[in-house]
């Protein structure tokens, strides 16, 4: 039987511009995948040859979303090539910044960037209120809390203003979705808990921000941390300053665990088929062991490790998140990550090179070889070249995935105590065996979990800040000598982002920067094939998934949004052959 | 809030705005004519149902006192005087028929997140009641030709009215095939081109969309651009910083359902009620500077006492924003608050020629009423003499002994 291509171009609620070409069998199951990214700004091009202290402002913008974390890594590249230690108020300091960002950004994902693939914004309409807030009290008592959203009359008039909305003509945002599509799977009373979350987290994520400008000066983009430390010393020294930012923690922690984990809890029930090991086509296909469900993907999971919990430097202090790495979904082993085993390819990627290259001698020359421009209007990834402008990571001739779960993953096999404890509870509460957590679902499910423990753990952080310069501890800033400093030298800024693990290299010589390469989660998780023909976290994560409706391929962008893109993507379903795809009508629909 | 908003039409109105506020009665009464036809056209568009604007309220268990208030807020925010307040409440009413159109090219999505941060009005107002948002790939429910037709039905059902925002810049150099959106693989200038065409205006939000940012810094692999370089014929509003405030796009939505003209703008097309004076103007650690009294390095003791960044690199003194006065995240802070000098955001080339660590004395830089070049050094005299105060010679001679040391740089 012939195969088909699907293309879904844009694919939006994501950052930045993504395409991916898919092609499904005669029974809708993808059997291939390509991921693609089709914007290209050379930022590394522009950072060389600068002052090296000036390149965390510039490599911060290379996301809006993880507003703050290129600009950490970038700092602490720095300041590892210079052999800086911060004072104890700037590691804090940063911690807050970061933390706050990982609260708020899992939060704008799971409600702004991921639940309308779960949620069915025009079902919520004939929902009924007071079973509704029946509904919101069951899922709140999954999770062992009260509910956020309590009692029918606050449901009833979210639905009446939604209802309103709808009259006057024009939905806007939530215009032509994929409403109606049967594998939306909740009940119209639970599309309402999750329509009116969507609207109460709006409210909330704006205040999740101030948490980072309280120390950062704004949200994005802040602009307080320098090579040496911080220099937001009165904020530190300010008790209305910590008062405000216990109180906005407490409020978010509040809709943290009263309607986030709820709400997953409930869209992970629903979708509980999704999460499961019932697809054999999905083993068969990746090699797998025989967990996880739709979207497991790769199965190989890894982290740098982040948030240093004393002062001993980079690299040697104990860390909330371990570094390591697990193999196909086996909990039982764990290896430590080593950074000389970092290598990216561009077999497949729009740059010059012939072999995969460490960071440090990594190089970003562009050899755009472009679309395969047909006669229908569509253009198409030539996917035996190079197809995108993604590189292909690879850790010690791996292919890895990474992010919160793979955070959780690798937390849970080091034995950490503390994120064993938060994924032991939220396994438990929702009755779930650990295998869920390999797929779509259960990637959604890690973020869920990792909100809960960093909203926990900040608290204990802003009072440690707050006793520090109570005592009269006000070191933000560690002096260095630049002219000498900045002769000759390298170092690399390697954590993680909320998407997963981060990396800056940069070398400096005579007080510029000599080279400068950036692999981010993205990266690692977006990349296109590598030299060897092997998939990338995207792509092998939608093999195996069975697409329900070829016209509105929401399980794709279910799964692809479950990895919180940091690009801007496209999905194309392309024929195999090569064969004129005019005959399908959603192939002549997908051009602009 | 109120006090924020007390404080916002304080120092709007006040002269050192350095914006033409009292242009005369005729002038104002020309303007609130056009507003007032503007205004009664807009009523009688049939495109959407009227929004009840009063019983939303009640509902909303809001009170016409309340919203009145914030009325009369953006009115002094948009430099008009009080007799177009009744009239900015109108037009908030019926802003739910302004339609907006926000691409993303080559960007961070640092302007989208700033837009979701809005407080005044806030992000779920601005998309239920205010806009009609037809098309923003970070928030739009559809993907693919789904979403692809909800731009094209934007385009074909409000030919001529949408209001364009546009974020990233766009490669025309060497790069210009490189970003490609689409399943056709329309590079970004089709794509604008395309898109404007039909706009009523086209708003270009951050540093990126207005002056190429951080995509245009050398040696600008690609070949990018800002907006007003690319659509031609077509009336380009500028709101530049990294990212824009979201305060100053609500300001420019407003002014334009008001008056159904672009406001008065700058020599760079920035809207002079928030870009009309520079964030040293009204700077809270102004009166440091005055004093002589500087931060010299990251932590010290002036950095505990707050005191000026000058020579820390700050670049408030010759960047024309509205940062000081109106803040960002609800006012919680704003970069000088957290003792990091002002990066110079809003002005065209600041990645090459403000964004670094220490002053620059020689930078040329134009002033938004004439188009004049000054340097920093002449900034410097110049603001001394307007404030009337005689201590700043420490400024000037660190701006000298900075531009020794820096060489040729700027």
């Amino acid at each position: 039987m012939s195969k088909r291509h699907i293309v879904v171009d844009p694919i939006t609620r994501i950052e930045g511009h993504l395409r991916i070409e898919a092609v499904i069998d005669e029974n809708n199951t993808i059997v291939d995948a390509y991921s693609s990214s089709t914007m290209f700004r050379g930022i590394e091009t522009i950072l060389q040859g600068r002052d090296p202290r000036d390149c965390g402002l510039l490599a911060m913008r290379i996301c809006g979303v993880c507003t703050g974390t290129h600009y950490q890594r970038s700092i602490e590249a720095v300041e590892d090539a210079f052999d800086i230690t911060i004072p104890k108020n700037a590691r804090i300091v940063r911690n807050l910044i970061q933390g706050a960002l990982y609260v708020h950004d899992h939060l704008v994902h799971f409600y702004h960037l991921h639940a309308l693939d779960f949620v069915d914004v025009v079902s919520a309409l004939s929902a009924d209120p007071a079973k509704t807030a029946e509904e919101a009290r069951k899922w709140a008592g999954v999770a062992g809390v009260s509910p956020y959203t309590d009692g029918e009359s606050e449901f009833k008039a979210i639905q009446e203003r939604v209802a309103k909305f709808v009259k006057q003509g024009r939905l806007g945002i939530f215009g032509n979705g994929y409403w109606g599509n049967k594998h939306y799977k909740l009940t119209p009373e639970q599309n309402l808990i999750g329509v009116a979350h969507y609207l109460q987290a709006l409210d909330i994520q704006r205040d999740l921000a101030k948490m980072q400008a309280i120390f950062g000066g704004k949200n994005p983009h802040p602009q307080s941390i320098v090579v040496g430390g911080v220099t937001c010393v009165q904020d530190i020294q300010n008790p209305a300053r910590i008062a405000l930012f216990k109180q906005l923690l407490s409020d978010g922690t509040k809709f943290v665990k009263q309607a986030y984990l709820p709400d997953v809890y409930m869209a992970g029930t629903m979708y509980a088929d999704e999460a499961t090991d019932s697809k054999a086509t999905f083993t068969e296909l990746i090699g797998g062991k025989g967990v996880g469900g739709t979207g497991g993907g790769l199965l190989n999971y890894m982290s740098y490790g982040d948030f240093r919990l004393d002062d001993t430097g980079f690299y040697k202090a104990k860390t909330l998140f371990p570094s390591g790495i697990v193999y196909g979904g086996d909990l039982s082993k764990v290896e430590a990550v080593d950074h000389e085993k970092i290598a990216e390819d561009v077999t497949h990627s729009w740059y010059e090179g012939s072999e995969p290259l460490h960071p440090y001698n990594g190089q970003t020359i562009p050899k755009y070889t472009g679309l395969d421009k047909r006669d229908d209007g569509i253009a198409y990834l030539k996917t035996g070249e190079k197809y995108s402008w993604i590189k292909t990571p690879i850790y010690n001739d791996t292919r890895v995935e990474v992010g919160p779960l793979a955070r959780m993953i690798v937390g849970v096999a080091s034995k950490d105590e503390r994120i064993t404890k938060y994924v032991t509870n939220f396994l438990k509460r929702g009755n779930l065996p650990v295998s869920v957590l390999f797929s779509t679902v259960g990637r959604t499910a890690g973020r869920a979990i990792e909100t809960e423990l960093m909203a926990d753990v900040m608290m204990e952080w802003v009072d440690e800040l707050a006793a520090n310069a109570a005592a009269g501890d006000l070191r933000t800033w560690t002096e260095f000598d630049f002219d000498q400093v900045s002769v000759k030298t390298k170092g690399m800024g390697l954590a993680e982002a909320p998407r997963g693990s981060l990396g800056h290299w940069v070398r400096v010589e005579n007080g510029k920067v000599a080279n400068y390469q950036a692999v981010v989660p993205s990266t690692w998780n977006a990349g296109p094939r590598d030299y060897k023909g092997r998939m990338g976290a995207y792509e092998a994560s939608l093999i195996g998934t069975k697409v329900a409706d070829p016209e509105q391929p929401l399980e794709i962008i279910r799964t692809i949004h479950s990895f919180d893109p940091c690009i801007a993507c496209a999905v194309h379903v392309v024929d195999t052959k090569g064969k004129s795809l005019g005959v399908y009508k959603l192939d002549s629909q997908c051009s602009i | 809030m109120a006090e924020r908003i007390d404080g916002v039409r304080k120092l709007f109105t006040s002269k050192s705005a350095r914006v033409d506020t009292n242009r005369g009665d005729l002038y104002y009464q020309q303007l609130f004519d056009t507003c007032r036809a503007r205004l009664d056209a807009l009523r009688e568009q049939p495109a959407v149902n009227r929004l009840d604007f009063d019983s939303l309220l009640t509902d909303e268990g809001q009170d016409r006192r309340e919203f009145m208030k914030w009325v009369s807020a953006v009115t002094a925010m948009l430099m008009l005087p009080p007799m177009f307040t009744p009239l900015v409440a109108e037009a908030a009413e019926l802003m739910n028929r302004l339609p907006v159109v926000w691409l993303e090219l080559q960007d961070c999505a640092g302007n989208s997140e700033a837009l979701l941060r809005s407080d005044g009005p806030k992000i779920d107002e601005i998309v239920l009641d205010i806009i009609s948002l037809e098309f923003h790939e970070s928030l739009m429910a559809p993907s693919g030709h789904q979403a692809e037709k909800q731009l094209e039905d934007a385009m074909e059902h409000f030919k001529g009215n949408y209001l364009l925002f546009v974020e990233g810049s766009i490669p025309v150099g060497a790069g210009r095939d490189w970003c490609t959106i689409g399943a056709s693989g329309e590079t970004f200038l089709d794509h604008l081109n395309r898109v404007a065409e039909n706009a009523a205006a086209v708003v270009a939000v951050g540093a990126c969309a207005t002056f190429g940012g951080i995509p245009a810094a050398a040696p600008n692999p690609t070949g990018a651009v800002g907006v007003m370089d690319v659509v031609k014929g077509k009336p380009v509003i500028n709101i530049p910083a990294c990212p824009a405030n979201p305060a100053n796009m609500v300001g420019v939505v407003l002014h334009y359902a008001l008056t159904g003209q672009v406001p008065e703008l700058d020599s760079l097309l920035r809207p002079k009620f928030a870009f009309g004076y520079r964030i040293h103007d009204n700077c809270e650690r102004r009166a440091h500077f005055d004093a002589g009294e500087y931060v010299e390095e990251w932590g010290d003791e002036g950095a505990k006492n707050n005191f000026c960044l000058y020579k820390m690199g700050c670049k408030g003194p010759m960047t024309f924003n509205n940062c000081s006065i109106v803040r960002y995240n609800e006012g919680v802070n704003w970069p000088i608050g957290v003792g990091r000098g002002c990066i110079g955001c809003s002005e065209p080339d600041f990645w090459d020629k403000y964004a670094y660590e220490r002053p620059m004395a020689n930078a040329n830089i134009k002033a938004p009423t004439g188009g004049v070049e000054k340097t920093v050094d002449q900034f410097g005299l110049g603001l001394l003499t307007a404030a009337g105060i005689g201590i700043g010679i420490h400024a000037v001679a660190s701006a000298v002994a900075g531009k020794r040391e820096e060489g040729g740089e700027g």
